[in-house]
């Protein structure tokens, strides 16, 4: 993993005005408390070394989830070309934390940035083959012009954080 | 299905014109302008659009075969498959999973409420009529996509494929909605609409019993559904209720996940012009993800511990066992279409619209004009005529001129306009026969069965009556413009009134190229170029073509090609040759152009073996060698002439560039600025540069139109039925070039509208660059 790979990944997320930050897994878990906007929900972070703060709560009840400003959650791996979060369908929640609150903050590995779609897609296949098979490519923040202008945030987040964990 | 007459479809259209045009070319050309923008920015553009291509031919082949494999793996995932035939079975279905998951989930004690289902767009839907069979049934819908929710709450139909309420503006939309819900504080700005929607869709998808969904491809061997969308409704519709129906029409399958690869890189790219989409969901139901339970909101939605492996952990096959899973596949008519070797090719649609936004006649109109019971645009002819019979069709199928628009723009490179021109064919022959067939009988035999619209054969065989006008000009010049006959040639074969008619020359292109010695005299004008170093360094000869127009009526024009081909050193002939079918394609007549292209290829076999070059003038003619006649002459043939023949600026561009001296050509002062319009059919060739490229040689300063047409279209202008149109389309090309002080157009029809527009005159280029003095 080249750091022009993140690079790039930093560059395609400026344009969907999406923050990247660039932290060692031992900082993380302090990072993501001060870009938590509270009450917050997450599914846990599966990186040796990092947990998640404890404001945020892990296993939450749907009335949580839907009363949650922000969702934490990790992502398989991201597509610097388009500035693209994988994010997949976990009986842990995953889907529903990183959709459902304004704010989604997506924490990924380093080593998990993959420079173009077309090696998303091996990224991809390699874990259809190891049975994680429900994936959402997230781009940027929802939007719609369907009511004249465009507006951001209107079924998922209207803002996303992306977090790159630096020696991973 | 009763036909509009003429002047109900001209009303119906000036209406569009007037209340859905101006938000429907708002949003289309942007949308259009951002795709050509994205598509230029992306380098492997064509190998995706090739790939894309070959991937859905394939599945389209292996059809029976991708439903089975794709019925065992959604089997496997632990959801049901289910292949309807038609619209009221897929309907049936569905009510019946909805109405039991509701009966499952009822509390007990509680009041039964209506089932009810949240839906994300889906066009397959639309077709079936999905929503008016549920609400029958006593289900309660509604739709998530706000344009979609806009137009249920408006009980308005779909005006584009993926942006649905396109016509529609913001005001209309609050006026609308604060008529509906009487908010306290009115809406206004699209931010207060869109939170009030998301607010009010939320509650709405957490109370569901269904979700119900559309997908955009379905992959085959692992059951997976992908899903585009920009809002994120889809996934809240897909994973929120622990039921999800996915509803999908048989031609969305294929095969495998790494075949989904080029689908996802173009779709967003076609579609809207952005490189990917915010969301694309690609969901092997059932998931594991958790269903949220509104109705015990307390419970944790998970039941694992922190583990950090939790994610390997959980992915297996089965998903959560609370979710259900149904993927309705439909057919209705596709089969019938995968056998039908002019429509199969609409199966490869992906629904991107990309051939809406790229339409002038769209732009203008929208959907509601350009459609028929569910799509719109371009595709719609190949759809409509396929699912819902040839009549659906047979409405607005005349609203595609054919400019090749969309052939650039569709992202799996479907030939757009020649379905609608075999749809056309049929249309025609579908017909009762004619009173006003007299007409054009007495006129030419040609290969239409009786019952073609008179308007259309009239048009179709330009050629023969071109030739007439031309041998009795100018009497028939004003014979034409007397009043009685406008008003007959009106009602009887649809020309407006309005319009001014072609002026026919007594003398045409090919007799005044005899009348000054023919090929001989031409062969010393070139050699005395030669003589005196100014002419190309090649040794070729050329065939001019004499077109319909150029030979008949804008004869000057091909004057100019062949002083202009002289001039540079190539000596020229000009033969009597038969019409290139390019009429007659135009209004669906395939037999009479197949016929035509025979001839003309008979004609012109000697020249071409001769080693001769044929340059042709109107771009549509060349268009019909390089495009259509690969489906009207054998192979060879069809790339013998292609191979062949050039456009005249083209071939004057070719010469420049061997040797030949542009200052013998008439020529600017270096900053002489001329307004270009190149012709759609030539855009699509790639043959404006070398027009562009000449004008600057010869130094002109030339700027080249971005509208997408000029609306006259050949025959389509004349039409009564579509005249305001064809202004409308025009005017946005007018307002373009009107400050430019020469303004040069390439088809004859551009020239005709602009000169229409401007009041002005609007030569051909090779006009303003052959020797001598240019004379209006």
């Amino acid at each position: 993993m080249t750091v022009d790979t993140v690079g790039r990944f930093e560059r395609a997320l400026e344009g969907l005005e999406v923050g990247l930050e660039r932290v060692a897994a031992a900082d993380a878990s302090e990072r993501i408390e001060r870009i938590v906007e509270e009450p917050a929900v997450g599914a846990p972070l599966p990186f040796e070394g990092v947990s998640l703060p404890d404001s945020v709560t892990t296993h939450p009840t749907t009335a949580e989830v839907a009363a949650a400003r922000t969702g934490v959650t990790p992502v398989g791996f991201a597509i610097a070309e388009y500035g693209t979060v994988a994010v997949e369908s976990t009986a842990d929640g995953a889907e529903p934390i990183s959709l459902y609150p304004e704010r989604h903050v997506a924490v990924v590995a380093e080593s998990d940035v993959v420079p173009d779609i077309s090696a998303g897609f091996d990224r991809l296949e390699a874990g259809f083959d190891a049975g994680r098979d429900s994936v959402v490519f997230a781009t940027g923040r929802s939007a719609t012009a369907d009511m004249g202008d465009l507006v951001h945030g209107v079924h998922g987040p209207g803002d996303v954080h992306v977090i790159v964990l630096e020696d991973r | 299905m009763a036909q509009r007459t003429r002047s109900e479809q001209a009303d119906r259209i000036r209406h569009l014109l007037e209340t859905e045009g101006p938000a429907i070319h708002a949003h289309a050309s942007a949308s259009n302008a951002r795709r050509k923008e994205t598509y230029g920015g992306t380098d492997d553009l064509e190998a995706l659009r090739t790939d894309a291509r070959a991937i859905k031919e394939d599945a389209i082949d292996r059809l029976p075969e991708l439903i089975e494999t794709v019925r065992e793996a959604v089997e496997a995932n632990g959801g049901t498959v289910y292949v309807a035939d038609d619209a009221a079975d897929a309907n049936a279905y569905v009510s019946d999973v909805v109405r039991s998951e509701a009966a499952d989930g009822a509390d007990d004690g509680a009041a039964a409420a209506e089932p009810s289902v949240v839906k994300s767009k889906s066009m397959t839907t639309e077709e079936i009529d999905l929503n008016d069979a549920l609400e029958a049934d006593g289900i309660d819908v509604t739709e998530t996509d706000l344009g979609e929710w806009v137009l249920q709450v408006a009980d308005d139909t779909p005006s584009h494929i993926v942006g649905p309420a396109m016509h529609i503006s913001r005001e209309e939309i609050a006026e609308l909605f604060n008529e509906r819900f009487d908010p306290d504080d009115p809406f206004e700005t699209a931010e207060e609409l869109t939170r009030f929607a998301r607010d009010h869709l939320g509650e709405l998808i957490t109370d569901a019993d269904v979700g119900i969904t559309g997908a955009n491809f379905v992959v085959a061997d692992s059951g997976t559904i992908a899903l585009v969308t920009n809002e994120g409704n889809a996934r809240k519709c897909a994973v929120t209720p622990d039921t999800h129906v996915a509803v999908a029409g048989v031609e969305k399958l294929i095969p495998t996940l790494s075949d989904l690869e080029p689908f996802v890189d173009i779709i967003a790219k076609s579609a809207t012009g952005q490189p990917i989409s915010q969301y694309v969901t690609m969901l092997s139901p059932p998931t594991d993800s958790p269903t949220l339970d509104f109705d015990s909101p307390d419970e944790p939605i998970t039941t694992g511990n922190d583990a950090a492996d939790d994610i390997a952990e959980t992915a297996d096959d089965t998903g959560d066992p609370n979710r259900d899973f149904h993927l309705v596949l439909l057919d209705n008519g596709r089969t019938d279409m995968r056998e039908d070797d002019q429509l199969r090719e609409t199966l490869y649609c992906i629904r991107c619209g990309a051939c809406s936004n790229s339409c002038a006649n769209f732009q203008s109109v929208g959907g509601h004009g350009f459609g028929g019971e569910t799509y719109s645009g371009g595709i719609a002819t190949g759809w409509e005529a396929g699912v819902h019979g040839q009549e659906s069709a047979a409405e607005f199928n005349d609203l595609c001129t054919g400019c090749t628009n969309c052939v650039d723009a569709c992202p799996v490179k479907i030939d757009i306009p020649w379905i609608n021109t075999v749809v056309r064919d049929r249309v025609n022959r579908s017909g009762e026969p004619e009173s006003y067939d007299f007409l054009v009988d007495g006129l030419t035999p040609d290969e239409e069965g009786s019952g073609l619209d008179p308007g259309k054969r009239f048009f179709g065989n330009i050629g023969t009556v071109a030739k007439a006008a031309s041998a009795t000009a100018p009497v028939s010049n004003w014979l034409a413009d007397a009043g009685p006959v406008r008003g007959l040639l009106e009602h009887t074969i649809g020309i407006d009134r309005r319009r001014d008619l072609p002026t026919f020359r007594r003398e045409s292109l090919v007799d005044w190229f005899e009348g000054r010695g023919g090929f001989a005299a031409s062969k010393k004008h070139a050699m005395r170029a030669d003589s005196r170093d100014v002419g190309a360094d090649v040794d070729r000869e050329v065939v001019l073509y004499p077109d319909v127009y150029t030979n008949y009526v804008d004869v000057d024009r091909g004057k100019a090609a062949v002083r202009t081909l002289e001039a540079l050193g190539v000596p020229v002939r000009v033969p009597d040759l038969p019409e290139s079918g390019r009429a007659a394609l135009s209004q669906g007549m395939i037999a009479t152009a197949d016929r035509q292209a025979s001839r003309l290829y008979a004609a012109l076999a000697e020249d071409l073996d001769a080693g001769r070059d044929v340059v042709v003038i109107e771009p549509s003619d060349l268009a019909a060698m390089h495009r259509e006649y690969e489906r009207l002459l054998p192979e060879s043939s069809f790339e013998r002439l292609r191979d062949g023949s050039y456009e005249i600026c083209e071939y004057v561009y070719g010469l420049l560039e061997n040797g030949a001296d542009p200052s013998v050509l008439s020529t600017g002062d270096g900053a002489e600025p001329v307004a270009y319009h190149s012709h759609c059919q030539q855009r699509t060739l790639d043959l404006e540069a070398p027009t562009v490229a000449v004008l600057e040689r010869a130094g002109y300063a030339p700027e080249t139109s971005s509208a997408e047409c000029c609306g006259m279209a050949g025959s389509f202008g004349y039409k009564r039925e579509y005249y305001e149109l064809s202004m409308d389309v025009g005017e946005r090309l007018a307002t373009q070039v009107e400050d430019a002080e020469t303004v040069v157009a390439s088809g004859t029809s551009c020239g005709d509208q602009l000169e229409a527009l401007l009041e002005r005159d609007v030569p051909h280029p090779i006009e303003l660059l052959a020797p001598g003095e240019y004379r209006a």
